[in-house]
Formats: C-alpha cells, structure tokens, sequence
C-alpha cells in the first residue's frame, strides 16, 4: 500500500514536472567551460545568461520563458559531439549557442544540421559555417564571431600599414592555429608578401624561445600568431627572453584574460581584432551590458568580453527569430533568422538583416575593432 | 653563437627539471625496485599547493605569504604524499602474487591526485610569480631567469646532498643495504619497511619542490606535471634506474637535444631525438648509461 503511494505521487510528480517544462523554451548553450580556453566558454554563458534573463523578465518569447541548458563540452572534440546530440535528442532543445573551439564545432555542427535545429556559433572563429551551403543548401549553422577570414584580412592588412615586409607567422598546432595559418598567408599571398618564417607550437608549451630565434634570424619585422591565452602568453614571454622587441599582432585571442594576466608587461603593444572592447564601450546598450555583467558576476573587466558580447547578442537575435517565426520550429526560426525584419542594436554592433539565405556570417570586416593590450587591459586602437 | 649558447644554456635547465625528477623515481626504485609513477602529479601538487599559498588567485598578485610558507608547505605535502602513496598503492600491491600490481596502483593514485585537483581547485593555467622575480638577467646576449638559476642550485644541491647522505652516514648506508640485498639487510638489523618508506617520502618531496620550483617558469595547472613525469621517467631509463647521478646526464641529454631540435630541425620534432636515444639506450644498455648490471637469480 505504501510503496503504491510512493508511486502515484512519483508518477504525479513526473507529469507535473514535463508538463511544467513544456512551457519553456530550450536553447543548448555548450562551450569550455574548463582548461585553457575557459575564459571564452565562461564569458559566453555569462553573456547569454544576462540575456536570458533580460528576456524573461521582459516577458518571454511567446508568452514563454527561456531555460538554457548548458553543457561544458572542455574543448574536446568527441565531448562537443557527445553534447549535441544530448542536447538535441534528450533535452529537446529549439535552438543552439556555441561552441568556441573550432575543432569541437566541426566535430558537432553536422547534428543540428541532420535535425533541423539552427546553431548559431558566437565564439569559434573557425568552424565551418557557409561552407555547408555547398553540401546542404538548408544550412543551420550561423555564426555571430569574426571568422578566420575576416580576422586574417585584419591581421594582415594592419601589419603591412604599419611597415610590416617580413611577417613571421607563429601558429598553434591544434585546428584553430593551423586554420588561422593557412588564412593568413593566403591574404600575404594576395598582397604579394611571403613570409619569411612559419612556425608551430603545442598547447600547454611555455617555452618559444627556439621558434622566435628562428624568426630572429630569418629577419622577421612582425610576428603573427594564432593560438590561444596561455600560449600566446608564452611567445610573449619568449619575445622578452631573448630581449627582441618586435611587434605582434595575432588572433582576437590575445585579449583573453589568461593572455593579459600570463604574459604582464610582456603583452603591453599587442594588437588583435575584436568586436568589442570593454574600455571602448559607448553606446547606452554597451553601457548598461558592462554593468549587468559587473553586477552579476562581479568580474570587471570581463575575462573575455568579446566572447560575453557575442554570447549575449547571439541569444537577443535568437529571441527575435523566434518572435518573428512565431513558431520554436527549426525550420521557421531557421528562416526568420535568414530575413530577420526588426534591426537589432547589440554590445558588438547593430543588425539590420545580418542573415541573408546565402550568407550565414553576421561579422563583416567592417565590425571589427582593433585593440590593444596595455597593462592587463584592453583599449582602443587606431585601425 | 649566443643564439647557440642561448639554446643549449634554457636545454640544460630543462634538462635539470628532467633530472631532478627522475631523480625522485630512483630514489624508491633503488630500494623497493618499484616506480612511483604518480610522482609527476606530485610535482604537479608541489606547484599548486605553493601558487595557492604564495598568490592571491583573484589579482595574480604576490599573497604576502613569504617564501618559506609554500617551500615549508610543499615539503609537508612530499612527505605525506609519499608516505601515503606507499602506503595505500605500493605495499598492499607487493603483498600479491603477481609483481606489477603497484605499477597499475600508482599509475591510478596519480589520476585521482590530478582529478582531485581540476575538482577542488580549477582547470585553468595560472602564472606564478619568482620569489626571485620575473625580469631577465642578461649575461652578454644571453637571457636567464633567476629563478632558472635556482633550479639549477638547488637540482645539483639536492642531487649530491642525497647521495652524500647515502655514502657517507650511517643512515643512507642502511638504504644502501637495502638496496643491495633486502633480506640480509633486514637480518642485519635494518628496519627494511622504514628505510622503503622513508625513500618514497624523499621521493615525493624532491618532486614537489621540483614543482615548486618549475611553477614560475611553467603555468600553473592540474595538468603541468603530466608531461614532466613522463619525460622524467625516461630520463630515468637513459642515465639508469640504480645511479645517483645518472639522471643528471640523461636530463641534460634530453633537454638540450629538444630544444637544439626545435631551432634547427622543427618543432614538430622536438621531441623525437630524445625518445630515439632512449629506445637505443634500451637495445644496446638496458640498464641505463650509469646503471649496474643486475643479476637476477630465479
């Protein structure tokens, strides 16, 4: 008798919670939430956090409330695929923000695809996004980040303005570095400028002393570089090491906090494409996002604010397809988001259709900011 | 030439890095023929336990801890992590029939010390500032940190210090005996057990300082000893489980070939002559550079 009590209310309990859960609205959120890329992945869910609850405080979507699932997917390829299709199978999520390594999104983007599910990237520069236009002309993936293409054309055009005629390029080994690498020296190839020194290294490495010797005597008048934080750091402290001061100018990385705080006035002078800086912020809405953050997760400056912005604009124009679609059905949020009417004023710019049926990149070169590092913080540089 | 020296001088600190470590795997092997290969998450433990006491994780700034609180700190941590690996992973394994239990044992201790950490501690890389400072002492062209000097101390210091101790007193002696012949010592009166004990607790003590010591030149994470302890356990096998001073050859053999590799041949390839040299180390002298010949009767 008393294990049938149990039961019943086990039971009842089930119901009321699906029922419950049925009112809201998934969105997946995964990215490093842990090891060297966790700045990234944390800021991230952070800024769609804020936006989240902006939203429901707002009222919802549809009269609905958001819930984010999220997913700490360690920037491990296998784990990114491991995390979409619980996302997608178990928890039944409308929709997906992230990831921010480039080899975890290549490695889980084809499962939002073969279900449906739009996925907008809002970190991760590299992952495939309108490549997959070839392939599946119903194309899921979008992506709110400056790409690899767009970071490179940065890179590039602002070492030669600046003089630069002998890049050394320096590049991590993972997919991220070597992707970036070959970015960039098609852009060098285009201006007509070869590099002079290219060179690798390995995650968790702290000493580039051997690598930047090499540049050194191939002459090299700039470095250029591609890897995350602590890596990144590390060539820094090497440049100091061996006592060349030479400029660097490298991935959006570089602002990251495990960057600035790693490599201390070894990073003072390098520059990086950005879609937002913290110290630059003017507009009201940038304003009022930098203190909610502060407000919220006591953290000032923002470990990795680029990510914290993108994370966060990713979510405002998902609320809007929604709202536009009138519908959490995949396809109709997938088609809103391409003809997207409402203009979105954002923390990393304003939207006035930033989806189009053939291009899935809402970051164009003209979004991009270059920063600079200065004593641990990131400011404003002249493009 | 400086560009040379420069490579060959940030090798050999390398290498001693290397050799102080495995400086630590000979230590139990020479009296217990077992390895501790948990000892590069020691080393690991050394360098979290000191950046935990010695900054202030928030800012990444200097605690306010003087230096003797970590060094004090991490010595404690060696010694409890040694005791305690002995006693929980290797003499319980010794007691079965099959004899490599321990490798397996120890190999799980080092997992669950490096879990333990990501879980309580963080996953991320953190700096760690010199006590020594972090500005670049230059000699000529040549760039070195203080505190790679200290290392290179302190490795030499530690490595004579123990091995004075085993030849010259009347304690490192009773190791000594031990490590020659386990029964006859302990018939002579030996307390075999705690003279096994007492080198896993100097093993892992010289391993956390070690981490100590390579945390300011390295970042600061769960993951920092993983490499060290492999790199180091093959170090080992070139300069000879059983010597002394073998370690200090065969780190210096393996530093210095990385780092010469990396300029001159690619990165990608640092590591490669190294490990070569170990696999023609292991076909042509199985026991190490400086290792004795062991005879073993069935």
């Amino acid at each position: 008798m008393k294990r049938n009590v149990i039961l019943a209310a086990l039971l009842c309990l089930t119901a009321f919670g699906c029922a419950k859960k049925s009112e809201d609205i998934k969105v997946g959120v995964y990215g490093p939430f842990s090891g060297g890329s966790a700045p990234m992945g944390v800021s991230m869910r952070n800024g769609v956090k804020i936006a989240i609850e902006e939203i429901n405080a707002a009222g919802g979507v549809l009269g609905k409330k958001i819930v984010m699932i999220d997913r700490d997917d360690e920037a491990k390829n296998e784990r990114g695929g491991q995390i979409m299709q619980e996302l997608l199978d178990k928890e039944g999520v409308v929709a997906v923000l992230g990831p921010a390594n480039t080899g975890v999104a290549n490695a889980s983007t084809q499962y939002t695809q073969q279900k449906k599910i739009p996925q907008i990237i809002n970190i991760s520069a590299g992952a495939k996004v309108n490549e997959f236009f070839a392939t599946s002309p119903e194309n899921y993936i979008f992506r709110i980040a400056a790409n690899d293409d767009v970071q490179s054309k940065v890179i590039v055009t602002q070492a030669i303005k600046r003089g630069a005629t002998k890049p050394a390029l320096l590049c991590d080994d993972t997919n991220y570095g070597q992707n970036g690498r070959e970015k960039m020296e098609a852009v060098l190839a285009a201006a007509g400028v070869k590099p002079v020194y290219v060179g690798k290294f390995k995650l968790k490495d702290t000493d580039m002393t051997a690598q930047l010797q090499e540049a050194k005597a191939a002459g090299a008048d700039v470095i250029l570089a591609y890897g995350i934080g602590p890596e990144l750091a590390a060539v820094s402290n090497s440049l100091d090491r061996i006592s060349w001061k030479v400029p660097m100018i490298g991935s959006w990385t570089l602002s990251m906090s495990n960057y600035t705080t790693n490599a201390g006035k070894n990073g003072n002078g390098t520059m990086m494409p950005q879609t937002f800086i913290e110290t630059a912020a003017t507009t009201p809405k940038q304003l009022s996002f930098i203190k909610a953050y502060a407000d919220k997760f006591k953290e000032s400056p923002i470990s990795s604010a680029v990510s914290a912005a993108q994370g966060y604009d990713s979510m405002y124009l998902l609320k809007l397809a929604i709202e536009q679609a009138n519908s959490t059905e995949g396809t109709k949020i997938r088609q809103a988001l391409e003809s997207l009417n409402a203009t979105y004023e954002g923390v990393t710019g304003t939207y006035t259709k930033p989806f189009s049926p053939t291009d899935h990149e809402a970051t164009k070169e003209s979004n991009v900011m270059l920063g600079m590092v200065q004593d641990g913080k990131i400011i404003s540089s002249e493009k | 030439m400086t560009e040379v020296l420069q490579l060959i001088i940030s090798g050999a600190i390398q290498g001693m890095i290397y050799a102080l470590i495995a400086f630590g795997y000979n230590l139990t092997f020479s009296t217990s023929k077992t390895i501790n290969f948990s000892l590069g998450q020691i080393v690991m433990l050394g360098g979290v336990v000191g950046y935990i006491l010695y900054i202030d994780m928030q800012s990444g700034h200097l605690s306010g801890m003087p230096f003797i609180a970590p060094l004090v700190a991490v010595l404690i941590v060696g010694v409890l992590a040694g005791a305690l690996i002995h006693k929980t992973a290797v003499e319980p394994s010794l007691k079965f029939k099959s004899e490599y239990t321990w490798i397996l044992a120890t190999l799980a201790v080092g997992i669950i010390i490096k879990n333990g950490v990501e879980q309580l501690w963080s996953t991320g890389d953190y700096k760690m500032i010199s006590p020594l400072g972090d500005d670049v002492i230059r000699f000529g062209g040549i760039g070195v940190y203080a505190q790679e000097i200290l290392i290179v101390i302190v490795s030499l210091g530690i490595v004579c210090g123990v091995e004075m101790f085993k030849r010259r007193t009347i304690y490192g002696k009773a190791i000594q005996a031990v490590s020659e012949d386990k029964a006859t010592a302990s018939l002579m009166g030996i307390p075999e057990k705690l003279v096994i004990t007492i080198s896993f607790m100097m093993s892992a003590s010289i391993a956390a300082i070690a981490g100590l010591l390579v945390a300011p030149l390295t970042f600061v994470s769960a993951s920092m000893g993983t490499v060290l302890g492999i790199k180091a356990y093959s170090v080992s096998i070139i300069g000879g489980l059983e010597s002394g001073f073998g370690p200090l050859v065969g780190g210096l053999i393996l530093g210095i070939s990385e780092t010469l590799t990396a300029r001159y041949i690619s990165t990608g390839y640092k590591e490669m002559p190294g490990f070569i040299f170990l696999i023609v180390v292991i076909l042509f002298k199985p026991n190490g550079l400086f290792g004795k010949k062991i005879i073993k009767k069935v």
